[in-house]
């Protein structure tokens, strides 16, 4: 889960690592309200989960709390590159003057943490590390030994800070390791990592991404959940447990497996080129495939509007396909006249004889099974460009 | 022949005493493997009989090595304990653990590869993955053993559901091990571990390699073979029409701005010289072509 960067700024604070005064407003009433508490100059900041939110207007300076007011409202509502902002930060100013960079990350390639630490903050680490690599330190961290003020020291001397602020900014870099841990992080990033005209060194902005097999031990972390971005289908699948993305194309598509899942989707795609039509979800029902998770994850996609034909692509391992079977006969006898769209059906593996005896005898006048996964993607694409 | 795993591999069952740790160890056994026991903490001195076998459950993983002289492990605690399991099973010294369990947090994984790696005794294969199989000699982990036969193909991949598509579709053919390496963004074993250990393997003719989005595991695995390996490989990248920024079912299959996307992959593969399916089935006919030529 990628946190709002007013999220981060209270994550960061609760953790120790140096930032402004903020507060998060959802109304320009509220931003008044914020930036009176703060006092003097602050910054109006749109909370979107993308980057390039400042040049698209959306981070704005107010003398005064009227002018976040009216700055607040110039910027709520507003759609950046289809994110729709919902909510500002109300920041505290302060007068900046040096950017630097840190961030700490999960390094797959390496399969251990990395740490990145620059003297050219501000602007695009990448752009950064292509045209002046020797301003960035990138060095690897055992999950085990993790970040210490030795280490931390070393790795911000190699991102070439000046001398007098090695210290300090190893300091930071220290809380920042904290944080990555604590909170099950696979992304901590500030950008900028400021050095005020007073010499203070504070985190200007922040991006935080949390690991979501991690839930289990942070309680707190629901409360980040941003419902109002949640596409309700993805809510409600989610309250069922079923692994369910939302695209936005025609044909519904639900398997076992979350590679043959994602594989069932490209062949639709392929398919359904000579149509016009596209997938129109990723569901995965897992190993069990149970009649009830079946019915759970049928009327889901039944639920989505988009929907004019459904795929069930399904390739017995350990669950055999005459259990499978039986689930979409029991599913659409549970669903009765909620079930209204074609279902194109193939099973393959464990079974598949019986499974496909079971579906031939219950002979349901929207299902129609075909044999090979190509062959199914092709006439569920058909069916949905008929309708 | 066969990578990792043969005939001779003794099989502890992390978890053995738990529903789905007991349905697959009696899979496994009606499958042919050597299960010789279990470890729940907490339940040592216990005996469990399972598929007509009576096993004895160890409080750890060193007790089970001692008194049953195992060489492998497979973990399905609950994500919850599998650090300390998996951690249990590098201190025992076990050359193979087999990790099952889905949905382990990233830094727990991340710790206990990292003292795999320091140890230097142990190969992880997982998390998040269904395992390997040598059909007829071994199979460790949840792949269903009656889909093919031994035979002349290696296969390694990300998923598992793709793993027992691509055997059924070669099943006239069978294979010498397949190696489901896992979905999760931290892994014991690469693809690249993998096509090293088949080139190496004289019975492997040929190489079947399953890729999905997130990552750049195929791109490197790409330059690997380019440069080690010999045999044909033919391959298959599930995702191409996944969209940018989610998590598609596996922790690890995401597209993060333009990185990780299937197209990358395909791409590197092909400057590999490896034969890419659009399809499995249409990939499964690239590896037959090739056997028959």
């Amino acid at each position: 889960m990628d946190l709002f960067e007013y999220q981060a700024r209270d994550l960061f604070e609760a953790k120790g690592v140096p930032v402004l005064g903020g507060a998060v407003a959802t109304t320009p009433e509220e931003a008044r309200i914020a930036a009176e508490k703060l006092g003097g100059k602050v910054v109006v900041k749109a909370q979107v989960k993308i980057g390039g939110r400042g040049k698209a207007g959306g981070v704005k300076l107010a003398e005064n709390p009227d002018d976040a007011f009216e700055k607040a409202k110039a910027i709520l509502g507003m759609d950046i590159k289809g994110h729709l902002v919902r909510k500002v930060m109300i920041a505290q100013a302060a007068p900046i003057e040096s950017e630097y960079y840190l961030a700490i990350l999960l390094d797959r390639a390496a399969r251990s943490f990395l740490v990145m630490a620059s003297v050219a903050g501000g602007m695009d680490i990448e752009e950064v590390a292509h045209k002046t690599p020797e301003k960035l330190a990138r060095v690897h961290v055992n999950a085990n030994e993790g970040v210490d003020k030795a280490k931390a020291i070393e790795i911000v001397k190699r991102g070439a800070f000046p001398e007098d602020v090695v210290e300090q900014v190893a300091d930071v870099l220290v809380t920042l390791w904290k944080t990555f841990q604590e909170s099950d992080a696979t992304l901590v990033e500030v950008n900028p990592l400021v050095k005020t005209k007073d010499g203070r060194i504070i985190a200007l902005d922040g991006k935080v991404t949390l690991d979501d097999n991690a839930a289990f031990r942070h309680p707190d972390h629901e409360a980040l959940i941003d419902h109002a971005a949640t596409n309700p289908l993805e809510a409600l699948a989610k309250e069922k447990d079923l692994n369910y993305v939302k695209l936005d194309g025609e044909v519904g598509v639900i398997g076992n497996g979350a590679g043959l899942v994602m594989s069932t989707l490209d062949v639709v795609a392929y398919a359904g080129e000579k149509y016009g039509v596209k997938p129109a979800n990723f569901l995965d029902i897992g190993g069990g495939a149970s009649a009830q998770v079946m019915a759970d994850g049928l009327s889901i996609i039944l639920g989505d509007p988009a929907v004019r034909s459904v795929f069930v692509n399904v390739f017995g391992g350990i669950t055999a396909c005459d259990a499978v079977a039986n689930g979409i006969v029991q599913a659409l006898a549970m669903l009765g006249d909620k079930a209204t769209k074609p279902l194109v059906v193939r099973l393959d593996g464990n079974n598949v004889n019986e499974g496909r005896r079971i579906l031939n005898e219950a002979n349901h006048p929207l299902v129609s099974q075909l044999d090979t996964m190509d062959g199914a993607a092709a006439r569920a694409a058909e069916l949905a460009a008929q309708r | 022949m066969s990578i990792f795993i043969n005939e001779n591999t003794k099989v502890i069952v992390q978890g053995m005493t738990g529903s789905e740790g007991t349905k697959h160890t009696r899979r496994m056994i009606a499958s042919g493997t050597k299960i010789v026991g279990g470890v729940t903490p907490g339940k040592g001195g216990q005996e469990v009989e399972i598929e007509g076998k009576k096993l004895p459950v160890f409080n750890s993983v060193k007790e089970a090595v001692a008194a049953t002289g195992a060489n492998a492990s497979v973990v399905f605690v609950p994500p919850k304990f599998a650090k300390a399991a998996v951690i249990d099973a590098i201190d025992a010294e076990v050359p193979l653990v087999v990790v099952i369990t889905e949905g382990i947090p990233v830094h727990d994984t991340a710790a206990f590869f990292a003292y795999s790696q320091e140890k230097g005794k142990t190969r992880i294969i997982g998390p998040n993955c269904p395992g390997l199989i040598s059909p007829g000699k071994c199979n460790i982990g949840i792949t269903p053993s009656d889909i093919t036969g031994p035979g002349k193909i290696g296969l390694v991949s990300k998923s598992g559901t793709l793993t027992y598509q691509m055997m059924y579709e070669l099943r006239d053919i069978g294979f010498t091990t397949a190696v489901g390496i896992g979905g999760d963004p931290i892994i014991g074993t690469t693809h690249i571990d993998c096509l090293r250990a088949f080139q190496d393997d004289p019975e492997t003719e040929a190489i079947v390699m399953i890729g999905e989005i997130g990552g750049d595991a195929e791109e490197r695995a790409a330059a690997f073979i380019k440069e080690y390996v010999t045999k044909p490989v033919v391959g298959y990248v599930a995702g191409f029409t996944a969209p940018e920024g989610k998590t598609m079912g596996h922790a690890g299959a995401i597209v993060s701005g333009s990185s990780g996307t299937a197209e990358a992959k395909k791409v590197a593969l092909e400057a590999a010289g490896v034969k890419v399916g659009k399809t499995p089935s249409e990939t499964a006919r690239l590896l037959r072509g090739i056997l028959k030529a």
